[in-house]
């Protein structure tokens, strides 16, 4: 049954059981989300540099996020908050699925990692006036209900001179293909029904998204697979899987 | 003394109750690896270091070739200008292949030994020195050195759980195996090694000559086996000569005018007057390589990875391109706050080395079994196959810079970059 929401909320509850279904296999880095593990070090790698270079740290230094309030907006399991908390950052994990709360909150006491974690939605940390030096919506707008709205709203909780990094799916044919057909059907990286392409989003829609918010998008970037190394890695490419960058101004 | 206050300052909290890896062995592999990470990562990447023979007095009279992939790993962190005083260049390589009694040696291959203007592909040291070099290093970084041996371990969810044999228990996120051929964490972690006994032995010393090696390596491919005389600092070289194993351990045992003897025929007098100028000793000679490199929150390097046919002089290198590797994915990890004994980490490890190591192996396996036979049809092939590969010279500098170590997708540090 579903649960009860607040009025224009952009959660997607079929979404949210979609996920929670995964269970313990969030950590499993050879099980069902081990693309995502592959994924993880790219995105771990351009959120660290893009904030490391915006707040001049030194990236090479494993304390260089300490003191950074970050917030990741659906965390799921943890698979990022982790890792960000680990290089210092005060980091509050938020996802509207209990169960991956509780998945996330088991896995940083076994690894002795200090995450905050919430099992709440982007609005209701907006409306109770969170604030974060930097928001993170990684692979996450794809996922709402209504994106300009869930933008808006992640936009109000960004500290001034602070940062929103947003990682999604491109809406084009060659991410029909690839992210819906290979990824989900043919290679089975995925869990079927993970992602559906009409919810997926162009870089010029949620860029426009974010000026609306009151943002500036300063970095933009594709990321693509290779299959001969078996890793992902950065790219101009944005035509499947890209990340923006956008600051709001001090 | 302000070197004193700046050593201790960087030791860790002494014997803190966690570390964020623990290896076991002490050996060049071992320490270098603990070195590097404490280079790249600081004082917050706990790394201890367990080795019941730390404090033992050095007693290893082999020479080691350091190619130059693992010369520029030295340098990178910061152990090359300690040993650099110690390290024979070699200049020039000879290859012969013959029978002990030729009176000529038929040279068929002779390289230049530079990979570059100005830079040897490999250098003579002796490994006491390097160890030596390297402890002291590794107290300088803050490595937490253990005079202890691990005893067992257990994985648990985060973590690997580490008991020392005077009963210490540290829990770590990786356990290295870094101790040796006989590698008792390897076995404790179910992980078989495949390989075959050679029935021959490398019998080691060191000679004193009257003239100049003047940097000169020789390979003499002698029918029981390669007899190589490798030069070290001042008018010295190590020997490395292989013999079936019960004619090594007879050879061995000879009181030193008759093991002078033995030794003299295969030398030869073109160094004039010889002097046996160490201790001797037959090692026994095997290969073998670890069915995986990796399990649950455990990474095997050096020796306990790979044991190889010292034909090609590449065992102890093969080890540091382990070090390599592994301190690359680890600092990655590190760098990420991703979990540095986790299956990513452990993968990406796994597919840099093993490809590597096999081939390597069967190339020197393969070396060994052609020239170790005294059928003139063999000689005959690989007299015309070495004369090829002499005259073509793209092939030479192919061959050159693979026994180099700079082939192939190589980590940073074997290419001389700061992780």
């Amino acid at each position: 049954m579903p649960r009860a929401q607040a009025p224009a909320s952009t959660v997607d509850q079929a979404e949210i059981d979609q996920f929670s279904r995964l269970g313990a296999q969030w950590w499993d880095e050879r099980g069902p989300m081990a693309m995502l593990h592959k994924f993880n070090p790219v995105r771990l790698g351009y959120i660290r540099d893009q904030v490391t270079a915006h707040f001049g740290r030194d990236p090479k230094k494993l304390g260089c996020l300490t003191g950074l309030r970050i917030l990741d907006i659906g965390c799921g399991g943890g698979i990022l908050s982790e890792p960000l908390a680990r290089l210092g950052g005060k980091v509050i994990g938020a996802d509207p699925s209990q169960a991956n709360i509780d998945v996330a909150t088991h896995h940083a006491g076994q690894a002795g990692v200090m995450v905050d974690y919430r099992a709440t939605t982007a609005e209701a940390l907006a409306d109770q006036g969170e604030c974060f030096d930097v928001l993170l919506a990684m692979e996450v707008v794809e996922h709402v209900v209504d994106m300009p709205l869930f933008v808006k709203r992640c936009g109000e909780m960004v500290n001034p001179g602070g940062l929103m990094i947003a990682a999604t799916l491109n809406r084009t044919m060659k991410s029909f293909a690839l992210a819906i057909i290979g990824a989900e059907y043919v290679l089975r990286w995925l869990p079927r029904g993970t992602h559906r392409w009409d919810k997926f989003v162009t870089p010029g829609e949620l860029e426009a998204a974010m000026v609306r918010a009151g943002l500036r998008v300063v970095d933009e970037r594709g990321v693509v697979y290779g299959v001969f190394s078996d890793a992902w890695q950065l790219s101009n490419d944005m035509d499947v899987n890209y990340m923006l960058t956008a600051e709001k101004s001090a | 003394m302000e070197y004193n206050k700046v050593v201790m300052s960087k030791k860790p909290q002494s014997h803190a109750d966690r570390a964020d890896i623990l290896i076991g062995g002490g050996g060049l592999a071992g320490l270098a690896l603990a070195i590097a990470l404490r280079e790249a990562l600081g004082d917050a990447f706990h790394v201890v270091v367990a080795d019941p023979a730390l404090d033992r007095a050095p007693g290893d009279a082999r020479a080691s070739a350091i190619a130059a992939a693992a010369r520029r790993l030295f340098e990178t962190i910061g152990v090359w200008d300690e040993v650099a005083a110690g390290a024979q260049p070699i200049l020039d390589m000879v290859v012969t292949d013959s029978k002990l009694d030729d009176a000529m040696r038929p040279t068929f291959l002779t390289f230049d030994g530079e990979i570059a203007p100005g830079e040897p592909f490999a250098h003579m040291i002796e490994n006491n020195a390097l160890i030596a070099s390297l402890l002291k290093k590794a107290r300088e970084t803050g490595v937490d050195l253990r005079t202890d041996a691990v005893a067992d371990f257990d994985t648990q969810p985060g973590g690997i759980v580490v008991r020392l044999a005077s009963g210490a228990t540290i829990p770590a996120r990786l356990l290295v195996a870094a101790d040796g051929a006989r590698s008792a964490i390897r076995e404790r972690a179910g992980i078989a090694s495949h390989g075959w006994d050679y029935q021959q032995s490398g019998i080691v010393t060191t000679v004193a000559h009257e003239r100049a090696h003047h940097g000169r390596a020789e390979e003499h491919f002698l029918p029981a086996g390669p007899f190589a005389i490798l030069p070290l600092t001042g008018n010295r070289s190590s020997i490395v000569w292989t013999e079936q194993r019960t004619e090594a351990d007879r050879i061995v045992a000879l009181p030193d005018s008759e093991f002078h003897t033995e030794l003299e025929r295969r030398f030869g007098l073109h160094l004039g007057d010889i002097a046996i100028a160490g201790p001797r000793r037959a090692y026994p000679l095997g290969l073998s390589v670890a069915r995986s490199f990796i399990a649950e929150r455990v990474a095997l390097i050096g020796d306990a990875a790979h044991v190889i046919h010292p034909i090609a002089g590449q065992g102890l290198n093969m080890g540091l391109r382990d070090v390599a590797a592994l301190a690359e994915a680890v600092v990655d990890a590190a760098r990420l706050g991703l979990d540095i004994g986790g299956a990513t980490v452990l993968d990406r490890y796994q597919r840099w080395r093993r490809f590597d190591t096999m081939a390597m192996g069967v190339a020197t396996d393969g070396l060994n079994r052609l020239f170790s036979n005294q059928s003139d049809v063999l000689r005959l092939l690989r007299d015309t196959g070495l004369g090829i590969v002499d005259r073509i010279p793209t092939l030479k500098d192919f061959f050159i810079r693979e026994a180099a170590g700079i082939t192939g997708a190589a980590p940073k540090l074997l290419k001389g970059e700061a992780l």
